[in-house]
């Protein structure tokens, strides 16, 4: 029997990709490294500030949606047991089934069987971070069952043999001439004179995936919000593909993190208001579909919700960490990260990159298996500012420090200068032995090893002429 | 025990024994506001759609200057007075999904409009069908009457059902994938139109 009452479950390891193959300072030296990365990253990210901050000043209550939104969700988590057994028994009644998911594996037998059931050898997929997370993709191809990605930037990604960077854009890494290079290469029956005008390629994806649609029986998508009270669910979208995805099929399959509950239909006033400024900097994004169950005659006449915990649970558990599950995945914080706009999603190792993934990726693992990701940021406070429902990242990147080991070396030195500075003479003396180190040494060397890890990325002070004692003395 | 048993208890131990829920301040603009046309005509106008605005017997007319004759179809409950009789409309009882695809576009009316984000919304009701008619033909016409209008979304979430299928339209299919640029036209349909009637 699985107890629950001992340590905290987190997301396991071996499966999903919430952990990088390398520690983030090495993952980012390689992305520094690369000029066109960073050209694009930043024309990106300035892009989607300047329209986010335009359409926000717009709303004269931003702010008092911000902290409605953040009430709401601290509500919801106080409240998880209850509004998740009402969504449960809503959903079920309007038709649909529930199924519950411990972890990343069970997700992913869950859903594999549920296509299996169907007979069907291939599912249409709406974008969802869930299902990247628990590496669903894999999982399906496992069985022989192919998944096809309908967001044209997973889409980008998939083609590219390539990896997510940004929870939004995953293709954000890529500019129009490498996305036309990747349809040219990748995509069947592309036209070979296509050129590298946007609308062109959006028509590209049109055209190469409307036959895909149309005759696949079966659909998985993530959902952006799921209201307990009534048990209707919504996808926020752009292109439509969300919109095929959700009505064409016979069979739709719908992967949820327990954290994305609202309470009450009246709460979506509120989100649908906070994400698509904070997210694509748009008014409304194109298109939100909402399904309540199975409607006869209607979209899918089969519906399966899973419900995924793969550490959510753990998270929870945390005071001061729980308010990263108030997560609505909209990822301003991803574009106004000075770190972020450098290094990219890819440095992260998670499929959340960012602000966000670096309090959300360790919580899900466990502080050990993403130590690294807690100081993969400047704590310039960007990122609370720009969060849509005030989640304090700065706050929990510093709490996670606390719980992620320092270098052995660096504890040294630090309780070494802490036994100097409470006794004057050896500070002083220690004070000489700077000076001396002044005139043989040249500055900018750094620390001689097993210290020249602590200095590779710092700059060492000139130890100064005179000490201020010295001044003080001869005054 | 069952997965779902594993993880409430978790949940459970998780918060531990008082966990108290905060108050939600509901000191945003929740109140109803006199929706103002113009800014809803503005809004759909700059995300690309296209606005007709005419008086109650110039539907037919905005259609067949929108359409030119060809084919539309069109859910069970539509108006027939609205349709020009250069259009042959093809009422969906069903139909598959080629034929639908195949029509020039599709027209019905809407259950919400949001002035503030440029939003029209449908809700599955006899005027409006099916929401695969309104997804798989290239042009959307949507006649829209002032009264479905409201200023801001607590107003429309208020107004709708959450019982029934919900397509939140703004503006035709885009994609913002590359480079963060809104660009039009990706699978939903490329050319929207709204036909807004004068009282």
């Amino acid at each position: 029997m699985t107890t629950f009452l001992g340590m905290p479950a987190r997301a396991p390891r071996g499966v999903g990709h919430l952990r990088g193959d390398e520690p983030f300072p090495v993952a980012a030296r390689e992305a520094l490294a690369n000029a066109q990365l960073r050209r694009n990253l930043q024309h990106a990210t300035t892009t989607i500030r300047g329209k986010s901050g335009r359409v926000i000043a717009e709303l004269p209550d931003w702010q008092e949606l911000r902290a409605a939104g953040s009430a709401l969700k601290a509500y919801t988590m106080a409240n998880l047991p209850l509004l998740l057994e009402q969504l449960e028994e809503k959903v079920t009644a309007a038709g649909g089934v529930v199924h519950w998911a411990a972890d990343a594996n069970e997700a992913n037998r869950i859903v594999t069987d549920l296509v299996r059931q169907t007979g069907e050898r291939r599912v249409i997929k709406v974008k969802s971070m869930a299902t990247q997370e628990i590496g669903l993709n894999e999982a399906l191809e496992a069985a022989g069952i192919a998944p096809v990605e309908t967001d044209l930037a997973e889409l980008i990604v998939q083609l590219g043999d390539d990896k997510p960077s940004h929870i939004l854009v995953p293709a954000i890494h890529r500019n129009r001439s490498e996305i036309r290079e990747i349809f040219l290469r990748a995509m069947p029956g592309v036209d070979p004179s296509l050129t590298d005008n946007p609308p062109e390629l959006a028509g590209a994806a049109r055209k190469y995936l409307r036959e895909t649609f149309l005759s696949t029986r079966v659909a998985v998508s993530g959902a952006n919000f799921a209201v307990a009270e009534t048990g209707t669910l919504a996808v926020v979208e752009s292109e439509g593909n969300g919109r095929m995805c959700l009505t064409l099929p016979e069979t739709l399959i719908t992967v949820m993190g327990i954290e994305k509950l609202v309470p009450a239909w009246s709460d979506l006033e509120v989100f649908l208001q906070l994400l698509p400024r904070a997210s694509t900097g748009e008014r409304m994004n194109p298109y939100t579909s909402m399904w309540h169950g199975v409607t006869p005659g209607d979209g899918p006449q089969s519906f399966h919700l899973v419900l995924l915990d793969n550490g959510r649970s753990a998270v929870l558990a945390d005071e001061v960490g729980r308010q990263a599950l108030h997560c609505i995945r909209c990822s301003a914080c991803l574009n106004v990260c000075p770190v972020y706009e450098r290094t990219g999603g890819h440095a992260y190792g998670s499929v959340y990159p960012g602000p966000i993934g670096a309090v959300l990726s360790p919580q899900l693992t466990g502080v050990a298996d993403n130590a690294s990701l807690p100081y993969a940021s400047s704590l310039c406070g960007a990122c609370f500012d720009a969060c849509p429902v005030q989640i304090d990242i700065p706050s929990i990147l510093v709490h996670l420090r606390n719980q992620a080991p320092h270098p052995r070396t660096e504890a040294a030195v630090m309780a070494a200068a802490a036994y100097m500075m409470d006794r004057p003479k050896l500070y002083a003396s220690a004070q000489r032995a700077a000076k001396l180190a002044r005139i043989a040494g040249r500055r900018g060397r750094g620390l001689p090893p097993p210290l020249n890890g602590w200095s590779a990325s710092r700059d060492l002070p000139a130890p100064p002429k005179e000490t201020f004692r010295d001044w003080w003395r001869g005054r | 025990m069952s997965s779902k048993d594993v993880i409430l208890g978790r949940i459970r131990s998780a918060l531990g024994p008082g966990l108290e829920a905060p108050a939600i301040p509901r000191n945003y603009r929740r109140d109803s506001d006199k929706p103002d046309l113009d800014l809803l005509v503005e809004r759909l106008v700059d995300y690309k759609a296209v606005v007709h605005r005419v008086t109650g017997g110039g539907i037919p007319a905005a259609i067949l200057e929108i359409l030119g004759a060809g084919t539309v179809v069109v859910p069970p409950g539509l108006p027939t007075e609205w349709l020009p009789p250069e259009v042959e409309a093809v009422v969906d009882d069903g139909l598959e999904a080629d034929r639908i695809g195949a029509a020039d576009g599709v027209v019905t009316g809407a259950a919400v409009a949001i002035a503030e984000t440029g939003t029209i919304v449908l809700d599955a009701s006899p005027d409006q069908g099916r929401r695969i008619i309104t997804l798989l033909p290239d042009l959307h016409i949507c006649v829209l009457r002032p009264e479905q209008v409201v200023a801001s979304v607590p107003e429309a979430v208020a107004r709708l059902d959450p019982r029934r299928p919900l397509t939140w339209i703004s503006g035709p299919s885009a994609t913002s994938d590359i480079e963060l640029n809104r660009v039009e036209g990706v699978h939903g349909p490329r050319n929207l139109h709204v036909i807004l009637v004068a009282d």
